[in-house]
Order: C-alpha cells, then sequence, then structure tokens
C-alpha cells in the first residue's frame, strides 16, 4: 500500500474487502478451470 | 487520456487481479480449437479455413504488441485494457454476426483481426504497470499475469464446449455462443479497466524496497538497436520453439513412444498427458517467474535453456524405456516453456529500465509470433520425413528432438552474451539533461 510519502500502512477495511472481491472475481473462474483440468489430467493414471 | 494514478492509501494488491481480469480472458485464444469442429460442419470448411481466427488472431497479437506497445506506454493500462476490452468483445460480436448470417469471412475478420489487435494490447497492457508496483519482485508479478493467459483456455475450454452443447452446434447455437462470450468477457474485463492504477511517480511500493524509477532507463526505440535486445529475442524465440516441439505433437508422441511395449498409451491417457502440460505450462509462469526474483533472471534462463536441452536429452536416450521419466521431462520442459514467457518481461526490466518495459515487451513479442510458425513447422515437417522413411514409434521424433536440443543449445549461448546495455543507450536522468541543456545554453552564449 502506498502514501504520497513513500511509506507503508496496512490497507483500510473497505480496501481489504476490495481486495477480498477483486481477488475472487478472478480466482472463482480460475478455480473452475484448474479443476476441469485436473478431471482430465487424471485420466492419464486412470485411463 | 492520462494515466490513472493511484490516490493515497491504494493497495498495489489490486493491480494483479485487475490484469488477471485481462489475461484470463485473452487467454480464450488458446481454447479457439473448441469452435473448429462445429463451424466445419455448420459451414462446410476444412481444417485449414476453420484454424484461420486464431492464425489471424496470433498474427494481430504480434504485430498490435510489437507496433501499440509506445501508444500504451504513453496513454498508460487504462486506456490499454479499454482497448483490449472493446476490441476483444466487439470481435466476438462481429463473428457472431458472421455466424448467424452464415458469412465467415466476418468471423475471420472479427475474432481474428479486431479480435486479434484485442489480444496483443491486452496482452501488454498490465506488464509494465506490475513492475512499478512490485519492483522488489517483478518475476512474480509479471508471472501472475502472464499466468492468466495460460489459464485462460483452460477456463474457456470446457465453458465454451458447454455453450455448445446446449445452444446446439448449428449457426445459431454458434452465433449465440459467440455472443454470449463477447458479452461475458466485456464485464469480466472492466474489472481491471476499473481497478487498474499506476503508482505516483513519487512513490515507493514497499518501504525498504526499490522505487519503480531507479535504475537504468532506456527507450524502445533505442532498445531494439543494442545487442542485448536482440539475444533476448533469440533466447525467448528458442526457448518456446523448444516448448511447441513438445506441445505440438504431445498426445501422438507419448502414444508413439509407448506403442510398442506392454503398457501402451491409451487416446484418454494421451488427452490427460495434454492436460497435465497445460498444468505444467501454467504453473511454471508463476513459479519460476517467481523464483528468477531470487537467483536472478540470467540464472533462471540458463536452467531453462541448459536443463531443458539436459530434459530432451534424457527423453531422446531413454524415453522409450521408461514412462514416468518420459511424464517428468515433459513437464519439466513445458514449465520452462511457460516460465520462458513469464520471466522475460523482469528480464528486459533489469536490462532497460521501467520507463518504457511494456513497449519493449511488445516489440520482442515477435520472437513469440516466429517461434508460433517456426516450431509447428520443423516438428511437422520432421515427423513426416521420418514417416516416409519408414520409421515408426520413439524413431519417429529422434531429429526433431535433436533439433530441439540443437535450438536449446543456441538460446543458452545468447542468454551468455547477454550484458547491461552500455550507456550511450540510456536516457539521461531528469537533472544529467538539465544539466546538458545549461552547458549547451552557456556555450551558445
Amino acid at each position: 500500500m502506498t502514501t504520497p510519502s513513500g511509506t507503508s500502512s496496512p490497507p483500510s477495511p473497505r480496501r481489504r474487502g476490495l481486495i477480498l472481491f477483486a481477488w475472487l472475481w478472478v480466482g472463482v473462474p480460475l478455480a473452475y478451470g484448474v479443476y476441469e483440468l485436473v478431471q482430465k489430467a487424471t485420466q492419464l493414471f486412470t485411463g | 487520456m492520462s494515466p490513472p494514478v493511484a490516490p493515497t492509501g491504494w493497495s498495489r494488491w489490486l493491480v494483479p487481479p485487475a490484469a488477471l481480469s485481462v489475461h484470463l480472458s485473452i487467454g480464450q485464444a488458446y481454447a479457439w480449437s473448441v469452435f473448429k469442429p462445429p463451424l466445419e460442419s455448420a459451414l462446410g470448411l476444412s481444417g485449414t479455413q476453420s484454424a484461420l481466427p486464431f492464425q489471424l488472431g496470433i498474427v494481430m497479437l504480434g504485430l498490435s504488441a510489437a507496433f501499440g506497445g509506445t501508444l500504451v506506454e504513453r496513454n498508460g493500462p487504462r486506456w490499454a485494457m479499454t482497448v483490449a476490452l472493446c476490441c476483444f468483445s466487439s470481435g466476438f460480436l462481429i463473428a457472431a454476426l458472421g455466424a448467424a448470417t452464415e458469412q465467415y469471412w466476418l468471423i475471420v475478420l472479427g475474432y481474428g483481426f479486431v479480435g486479434g489487435i484485442g489480444l496483443g494490447i491486452g496482452y501488454i497492457s498490465p506488464v509494465s504497470t506490475l513492475i512499478k508496483w512490485f519492483p522488489d519482485r517483478p518475476g512474480m508479478a509479471t508471472g501472475i499475469a502472464i499466468m492468466g493467459f495460460g489459464g485462460g483456455a483452460l477456463i474457456a475450454s470446457p465453458w465454451s464446449a458447454q455453450m455448445l452443447e446446449s445452444f446446439g452446434a448449428d449457426p445459431s447455437g454458434i452465433a449465440l455462443a459467440f455472443l454470449v462470450h463477447g458479452l461475458t468477457y466485456a464485464v469480466f474485463m472492466s474489472l481491471g479497466v476499473l481497478l487498474v492504477r499506476v503508482p505516483r511517480p513519487d512513490s515507493r511500493p514497499t518501504p525498504s524496497g526499490p522505487s519503480p524509477i531507479e535504475g537504468v532507463q532506456v527507450s524502445a526505440r533505442e532498445a531494439v538497436r543494442t545487442p542485448q535486445f536482440w539475444c533476448l529475442w533469440v533466447v525467448l524465440c528458442m526457448n518456446v520453439t523448444a516448448g511447441i516441439g513438445i506441445l505440438e505433437k504431445a498426445a501422438p508422441m507419448i502414444t508413439d513412444f509407448f506403442a510398442d511395449t506392454e503398457t501402451p498409451v491409451s487416446v484418454s491417457a494421451a488427452a490427460g498427458f495434454v492436460a497435465l502440460l497445460s498444468a505444467a505450462n501454467m504453473a511454471g509462469r508463476i513459479g519460476w517467474s517467481s523464483t528468477s526474483d531470487l537467483i536472478g533472471r540470467k540464472n533462471i534462463y540458463r536452467l531453462y535453456l541448459g536443463v531443458g536441452a539436459l530434459m530432451y536429452l534424457l527423453i531422446t536416450q531413454f524415453g522409450d524405456s521408461s514412462k514416468p521419466l518420459f511424464i517428468v521431462c515433459a513437464l519439466v520442459i513445458l514449465s520452462f516453456y511457460g516460465g520462458g514467457f513469464a520471466t522475460i518481461p523482469a528480464y528486459l526490466k533489469d536490462l532497460f529500465g521501467t520507463y518504457q518495459v511494456g513497449a519493449i515487451h511488445g516489440r520482442l513479442l515477435t520472437a513469440w509470433s516466429t517461434a508460433g510458425v517456426l516450431g509447428p513447422l520443423i516438428v511437422n515437417w520432421v515427423a513426416d520425413s521420418q514417416e516416409e522413411a519408414g520409421k515408426h514409434g520413439s524413431g519417429l521424433y529422434g531429429l526433431s528432438l535433436t533439433i530441439m536440443i540443437g535450438l536449446l543449445v543456441v538460446g543458452f549461448v545468447a542468454n551468455e552474451l547477454v550484458r547491461p546495455v552500455h550507456p550511450r543507450h540510456h536516457i539521461p536522468a531528469p537533472r544529467e539533461a538539465a544539466d546538458d541543456d545549461t552547458v549547451r545554453h552557456e556555450q551558445s552564449a
């Protein structure tokens, strides 16, 4: 986190919520893709 | 449009999801093959014709990244992400119109040309910004974004397939699928447009870390005149070509290698192998790129190219005698392939600074386009010629694997030739520039 003077401080609760939302926004579809991939990859050992 | 500067209290951890929202979307390009069979049957196309939108898209990716890089640096990441969103989504909408009216040229124009511009601008849009926010961990930051490009295909492949199953594989079903893709990606990418910010010029993203604008700075125009740029061009081209060597023929290769053994590989197991390679490709992007922050860029490319060549050698010599060995070597090679893509922006930043690193990266991506043509050409040509020569099993691939080792050695040498950029290419620091002006004024006076 950045301030004009160049020092760091922990994010405010509002920003923490935004960070969580943003990561979920991209994380959920990615998790779906990885899940589908793992399902397919297991065929190497079971197929 | 001026770049959006972060307000006080803005967290740098908001920038990677902004980048991911764009890369996860444009990574859909690698899932184009899902649309090929329905298009072929619905519009009566050949396999070569149905590949056209993807091929044009990749060509446009290279061209727009190379020629649009300076514009991206000038106008900032929000402008670039907006352009990427508009082009990529409207590409799908034009393709939807093409499918609905059964005008295939509209699909090629929409997805390939217009969408391809979105691919190129979108690919380079967050690179420079991420490096500025994470000067202490540039490899990890760009690794996250570029991992997203690999992840995009993982999401789109099952999602598009399910959509075509629901809507039907006739022209109207394909049109509806394109329409839903265009609208969904527009919404998904808008997060990136809304969230992305550049750090304030006077800021220091970490208390003890470096400032985003410290060190050597070289412009994009000047960078292409340095031997370092062309050494890295060769490094990337060789690394990507070697990765494509496995990727292009992964399924038939594992089947052929073990065809004459007691445990032949089935079609579904070969598909599982291809999926596992995709996972290694993605994991390598974030894993190896982050590791480069610890061991250095030159060392990590020594690993990609040197150990990569060794892995190819192991496959050539012992690949057909041990399935686990073959699989592990292929996975390592693919992880290096992904790592090579993800680490190159940080390598560029080390050599040329953050000043126009996005534009330099865009120009370097022409190496990817070249490898995209070179890799499949070598592998397919060699495989065909070996088949004609009467070879079978693992013998079909011996020559192409040896060529890959040679290419990796060339890349290794190019990496060894990389030295710090000569100061004559640096842009003058503001103070030096001011001093130069003063001297010039004094001389003219």
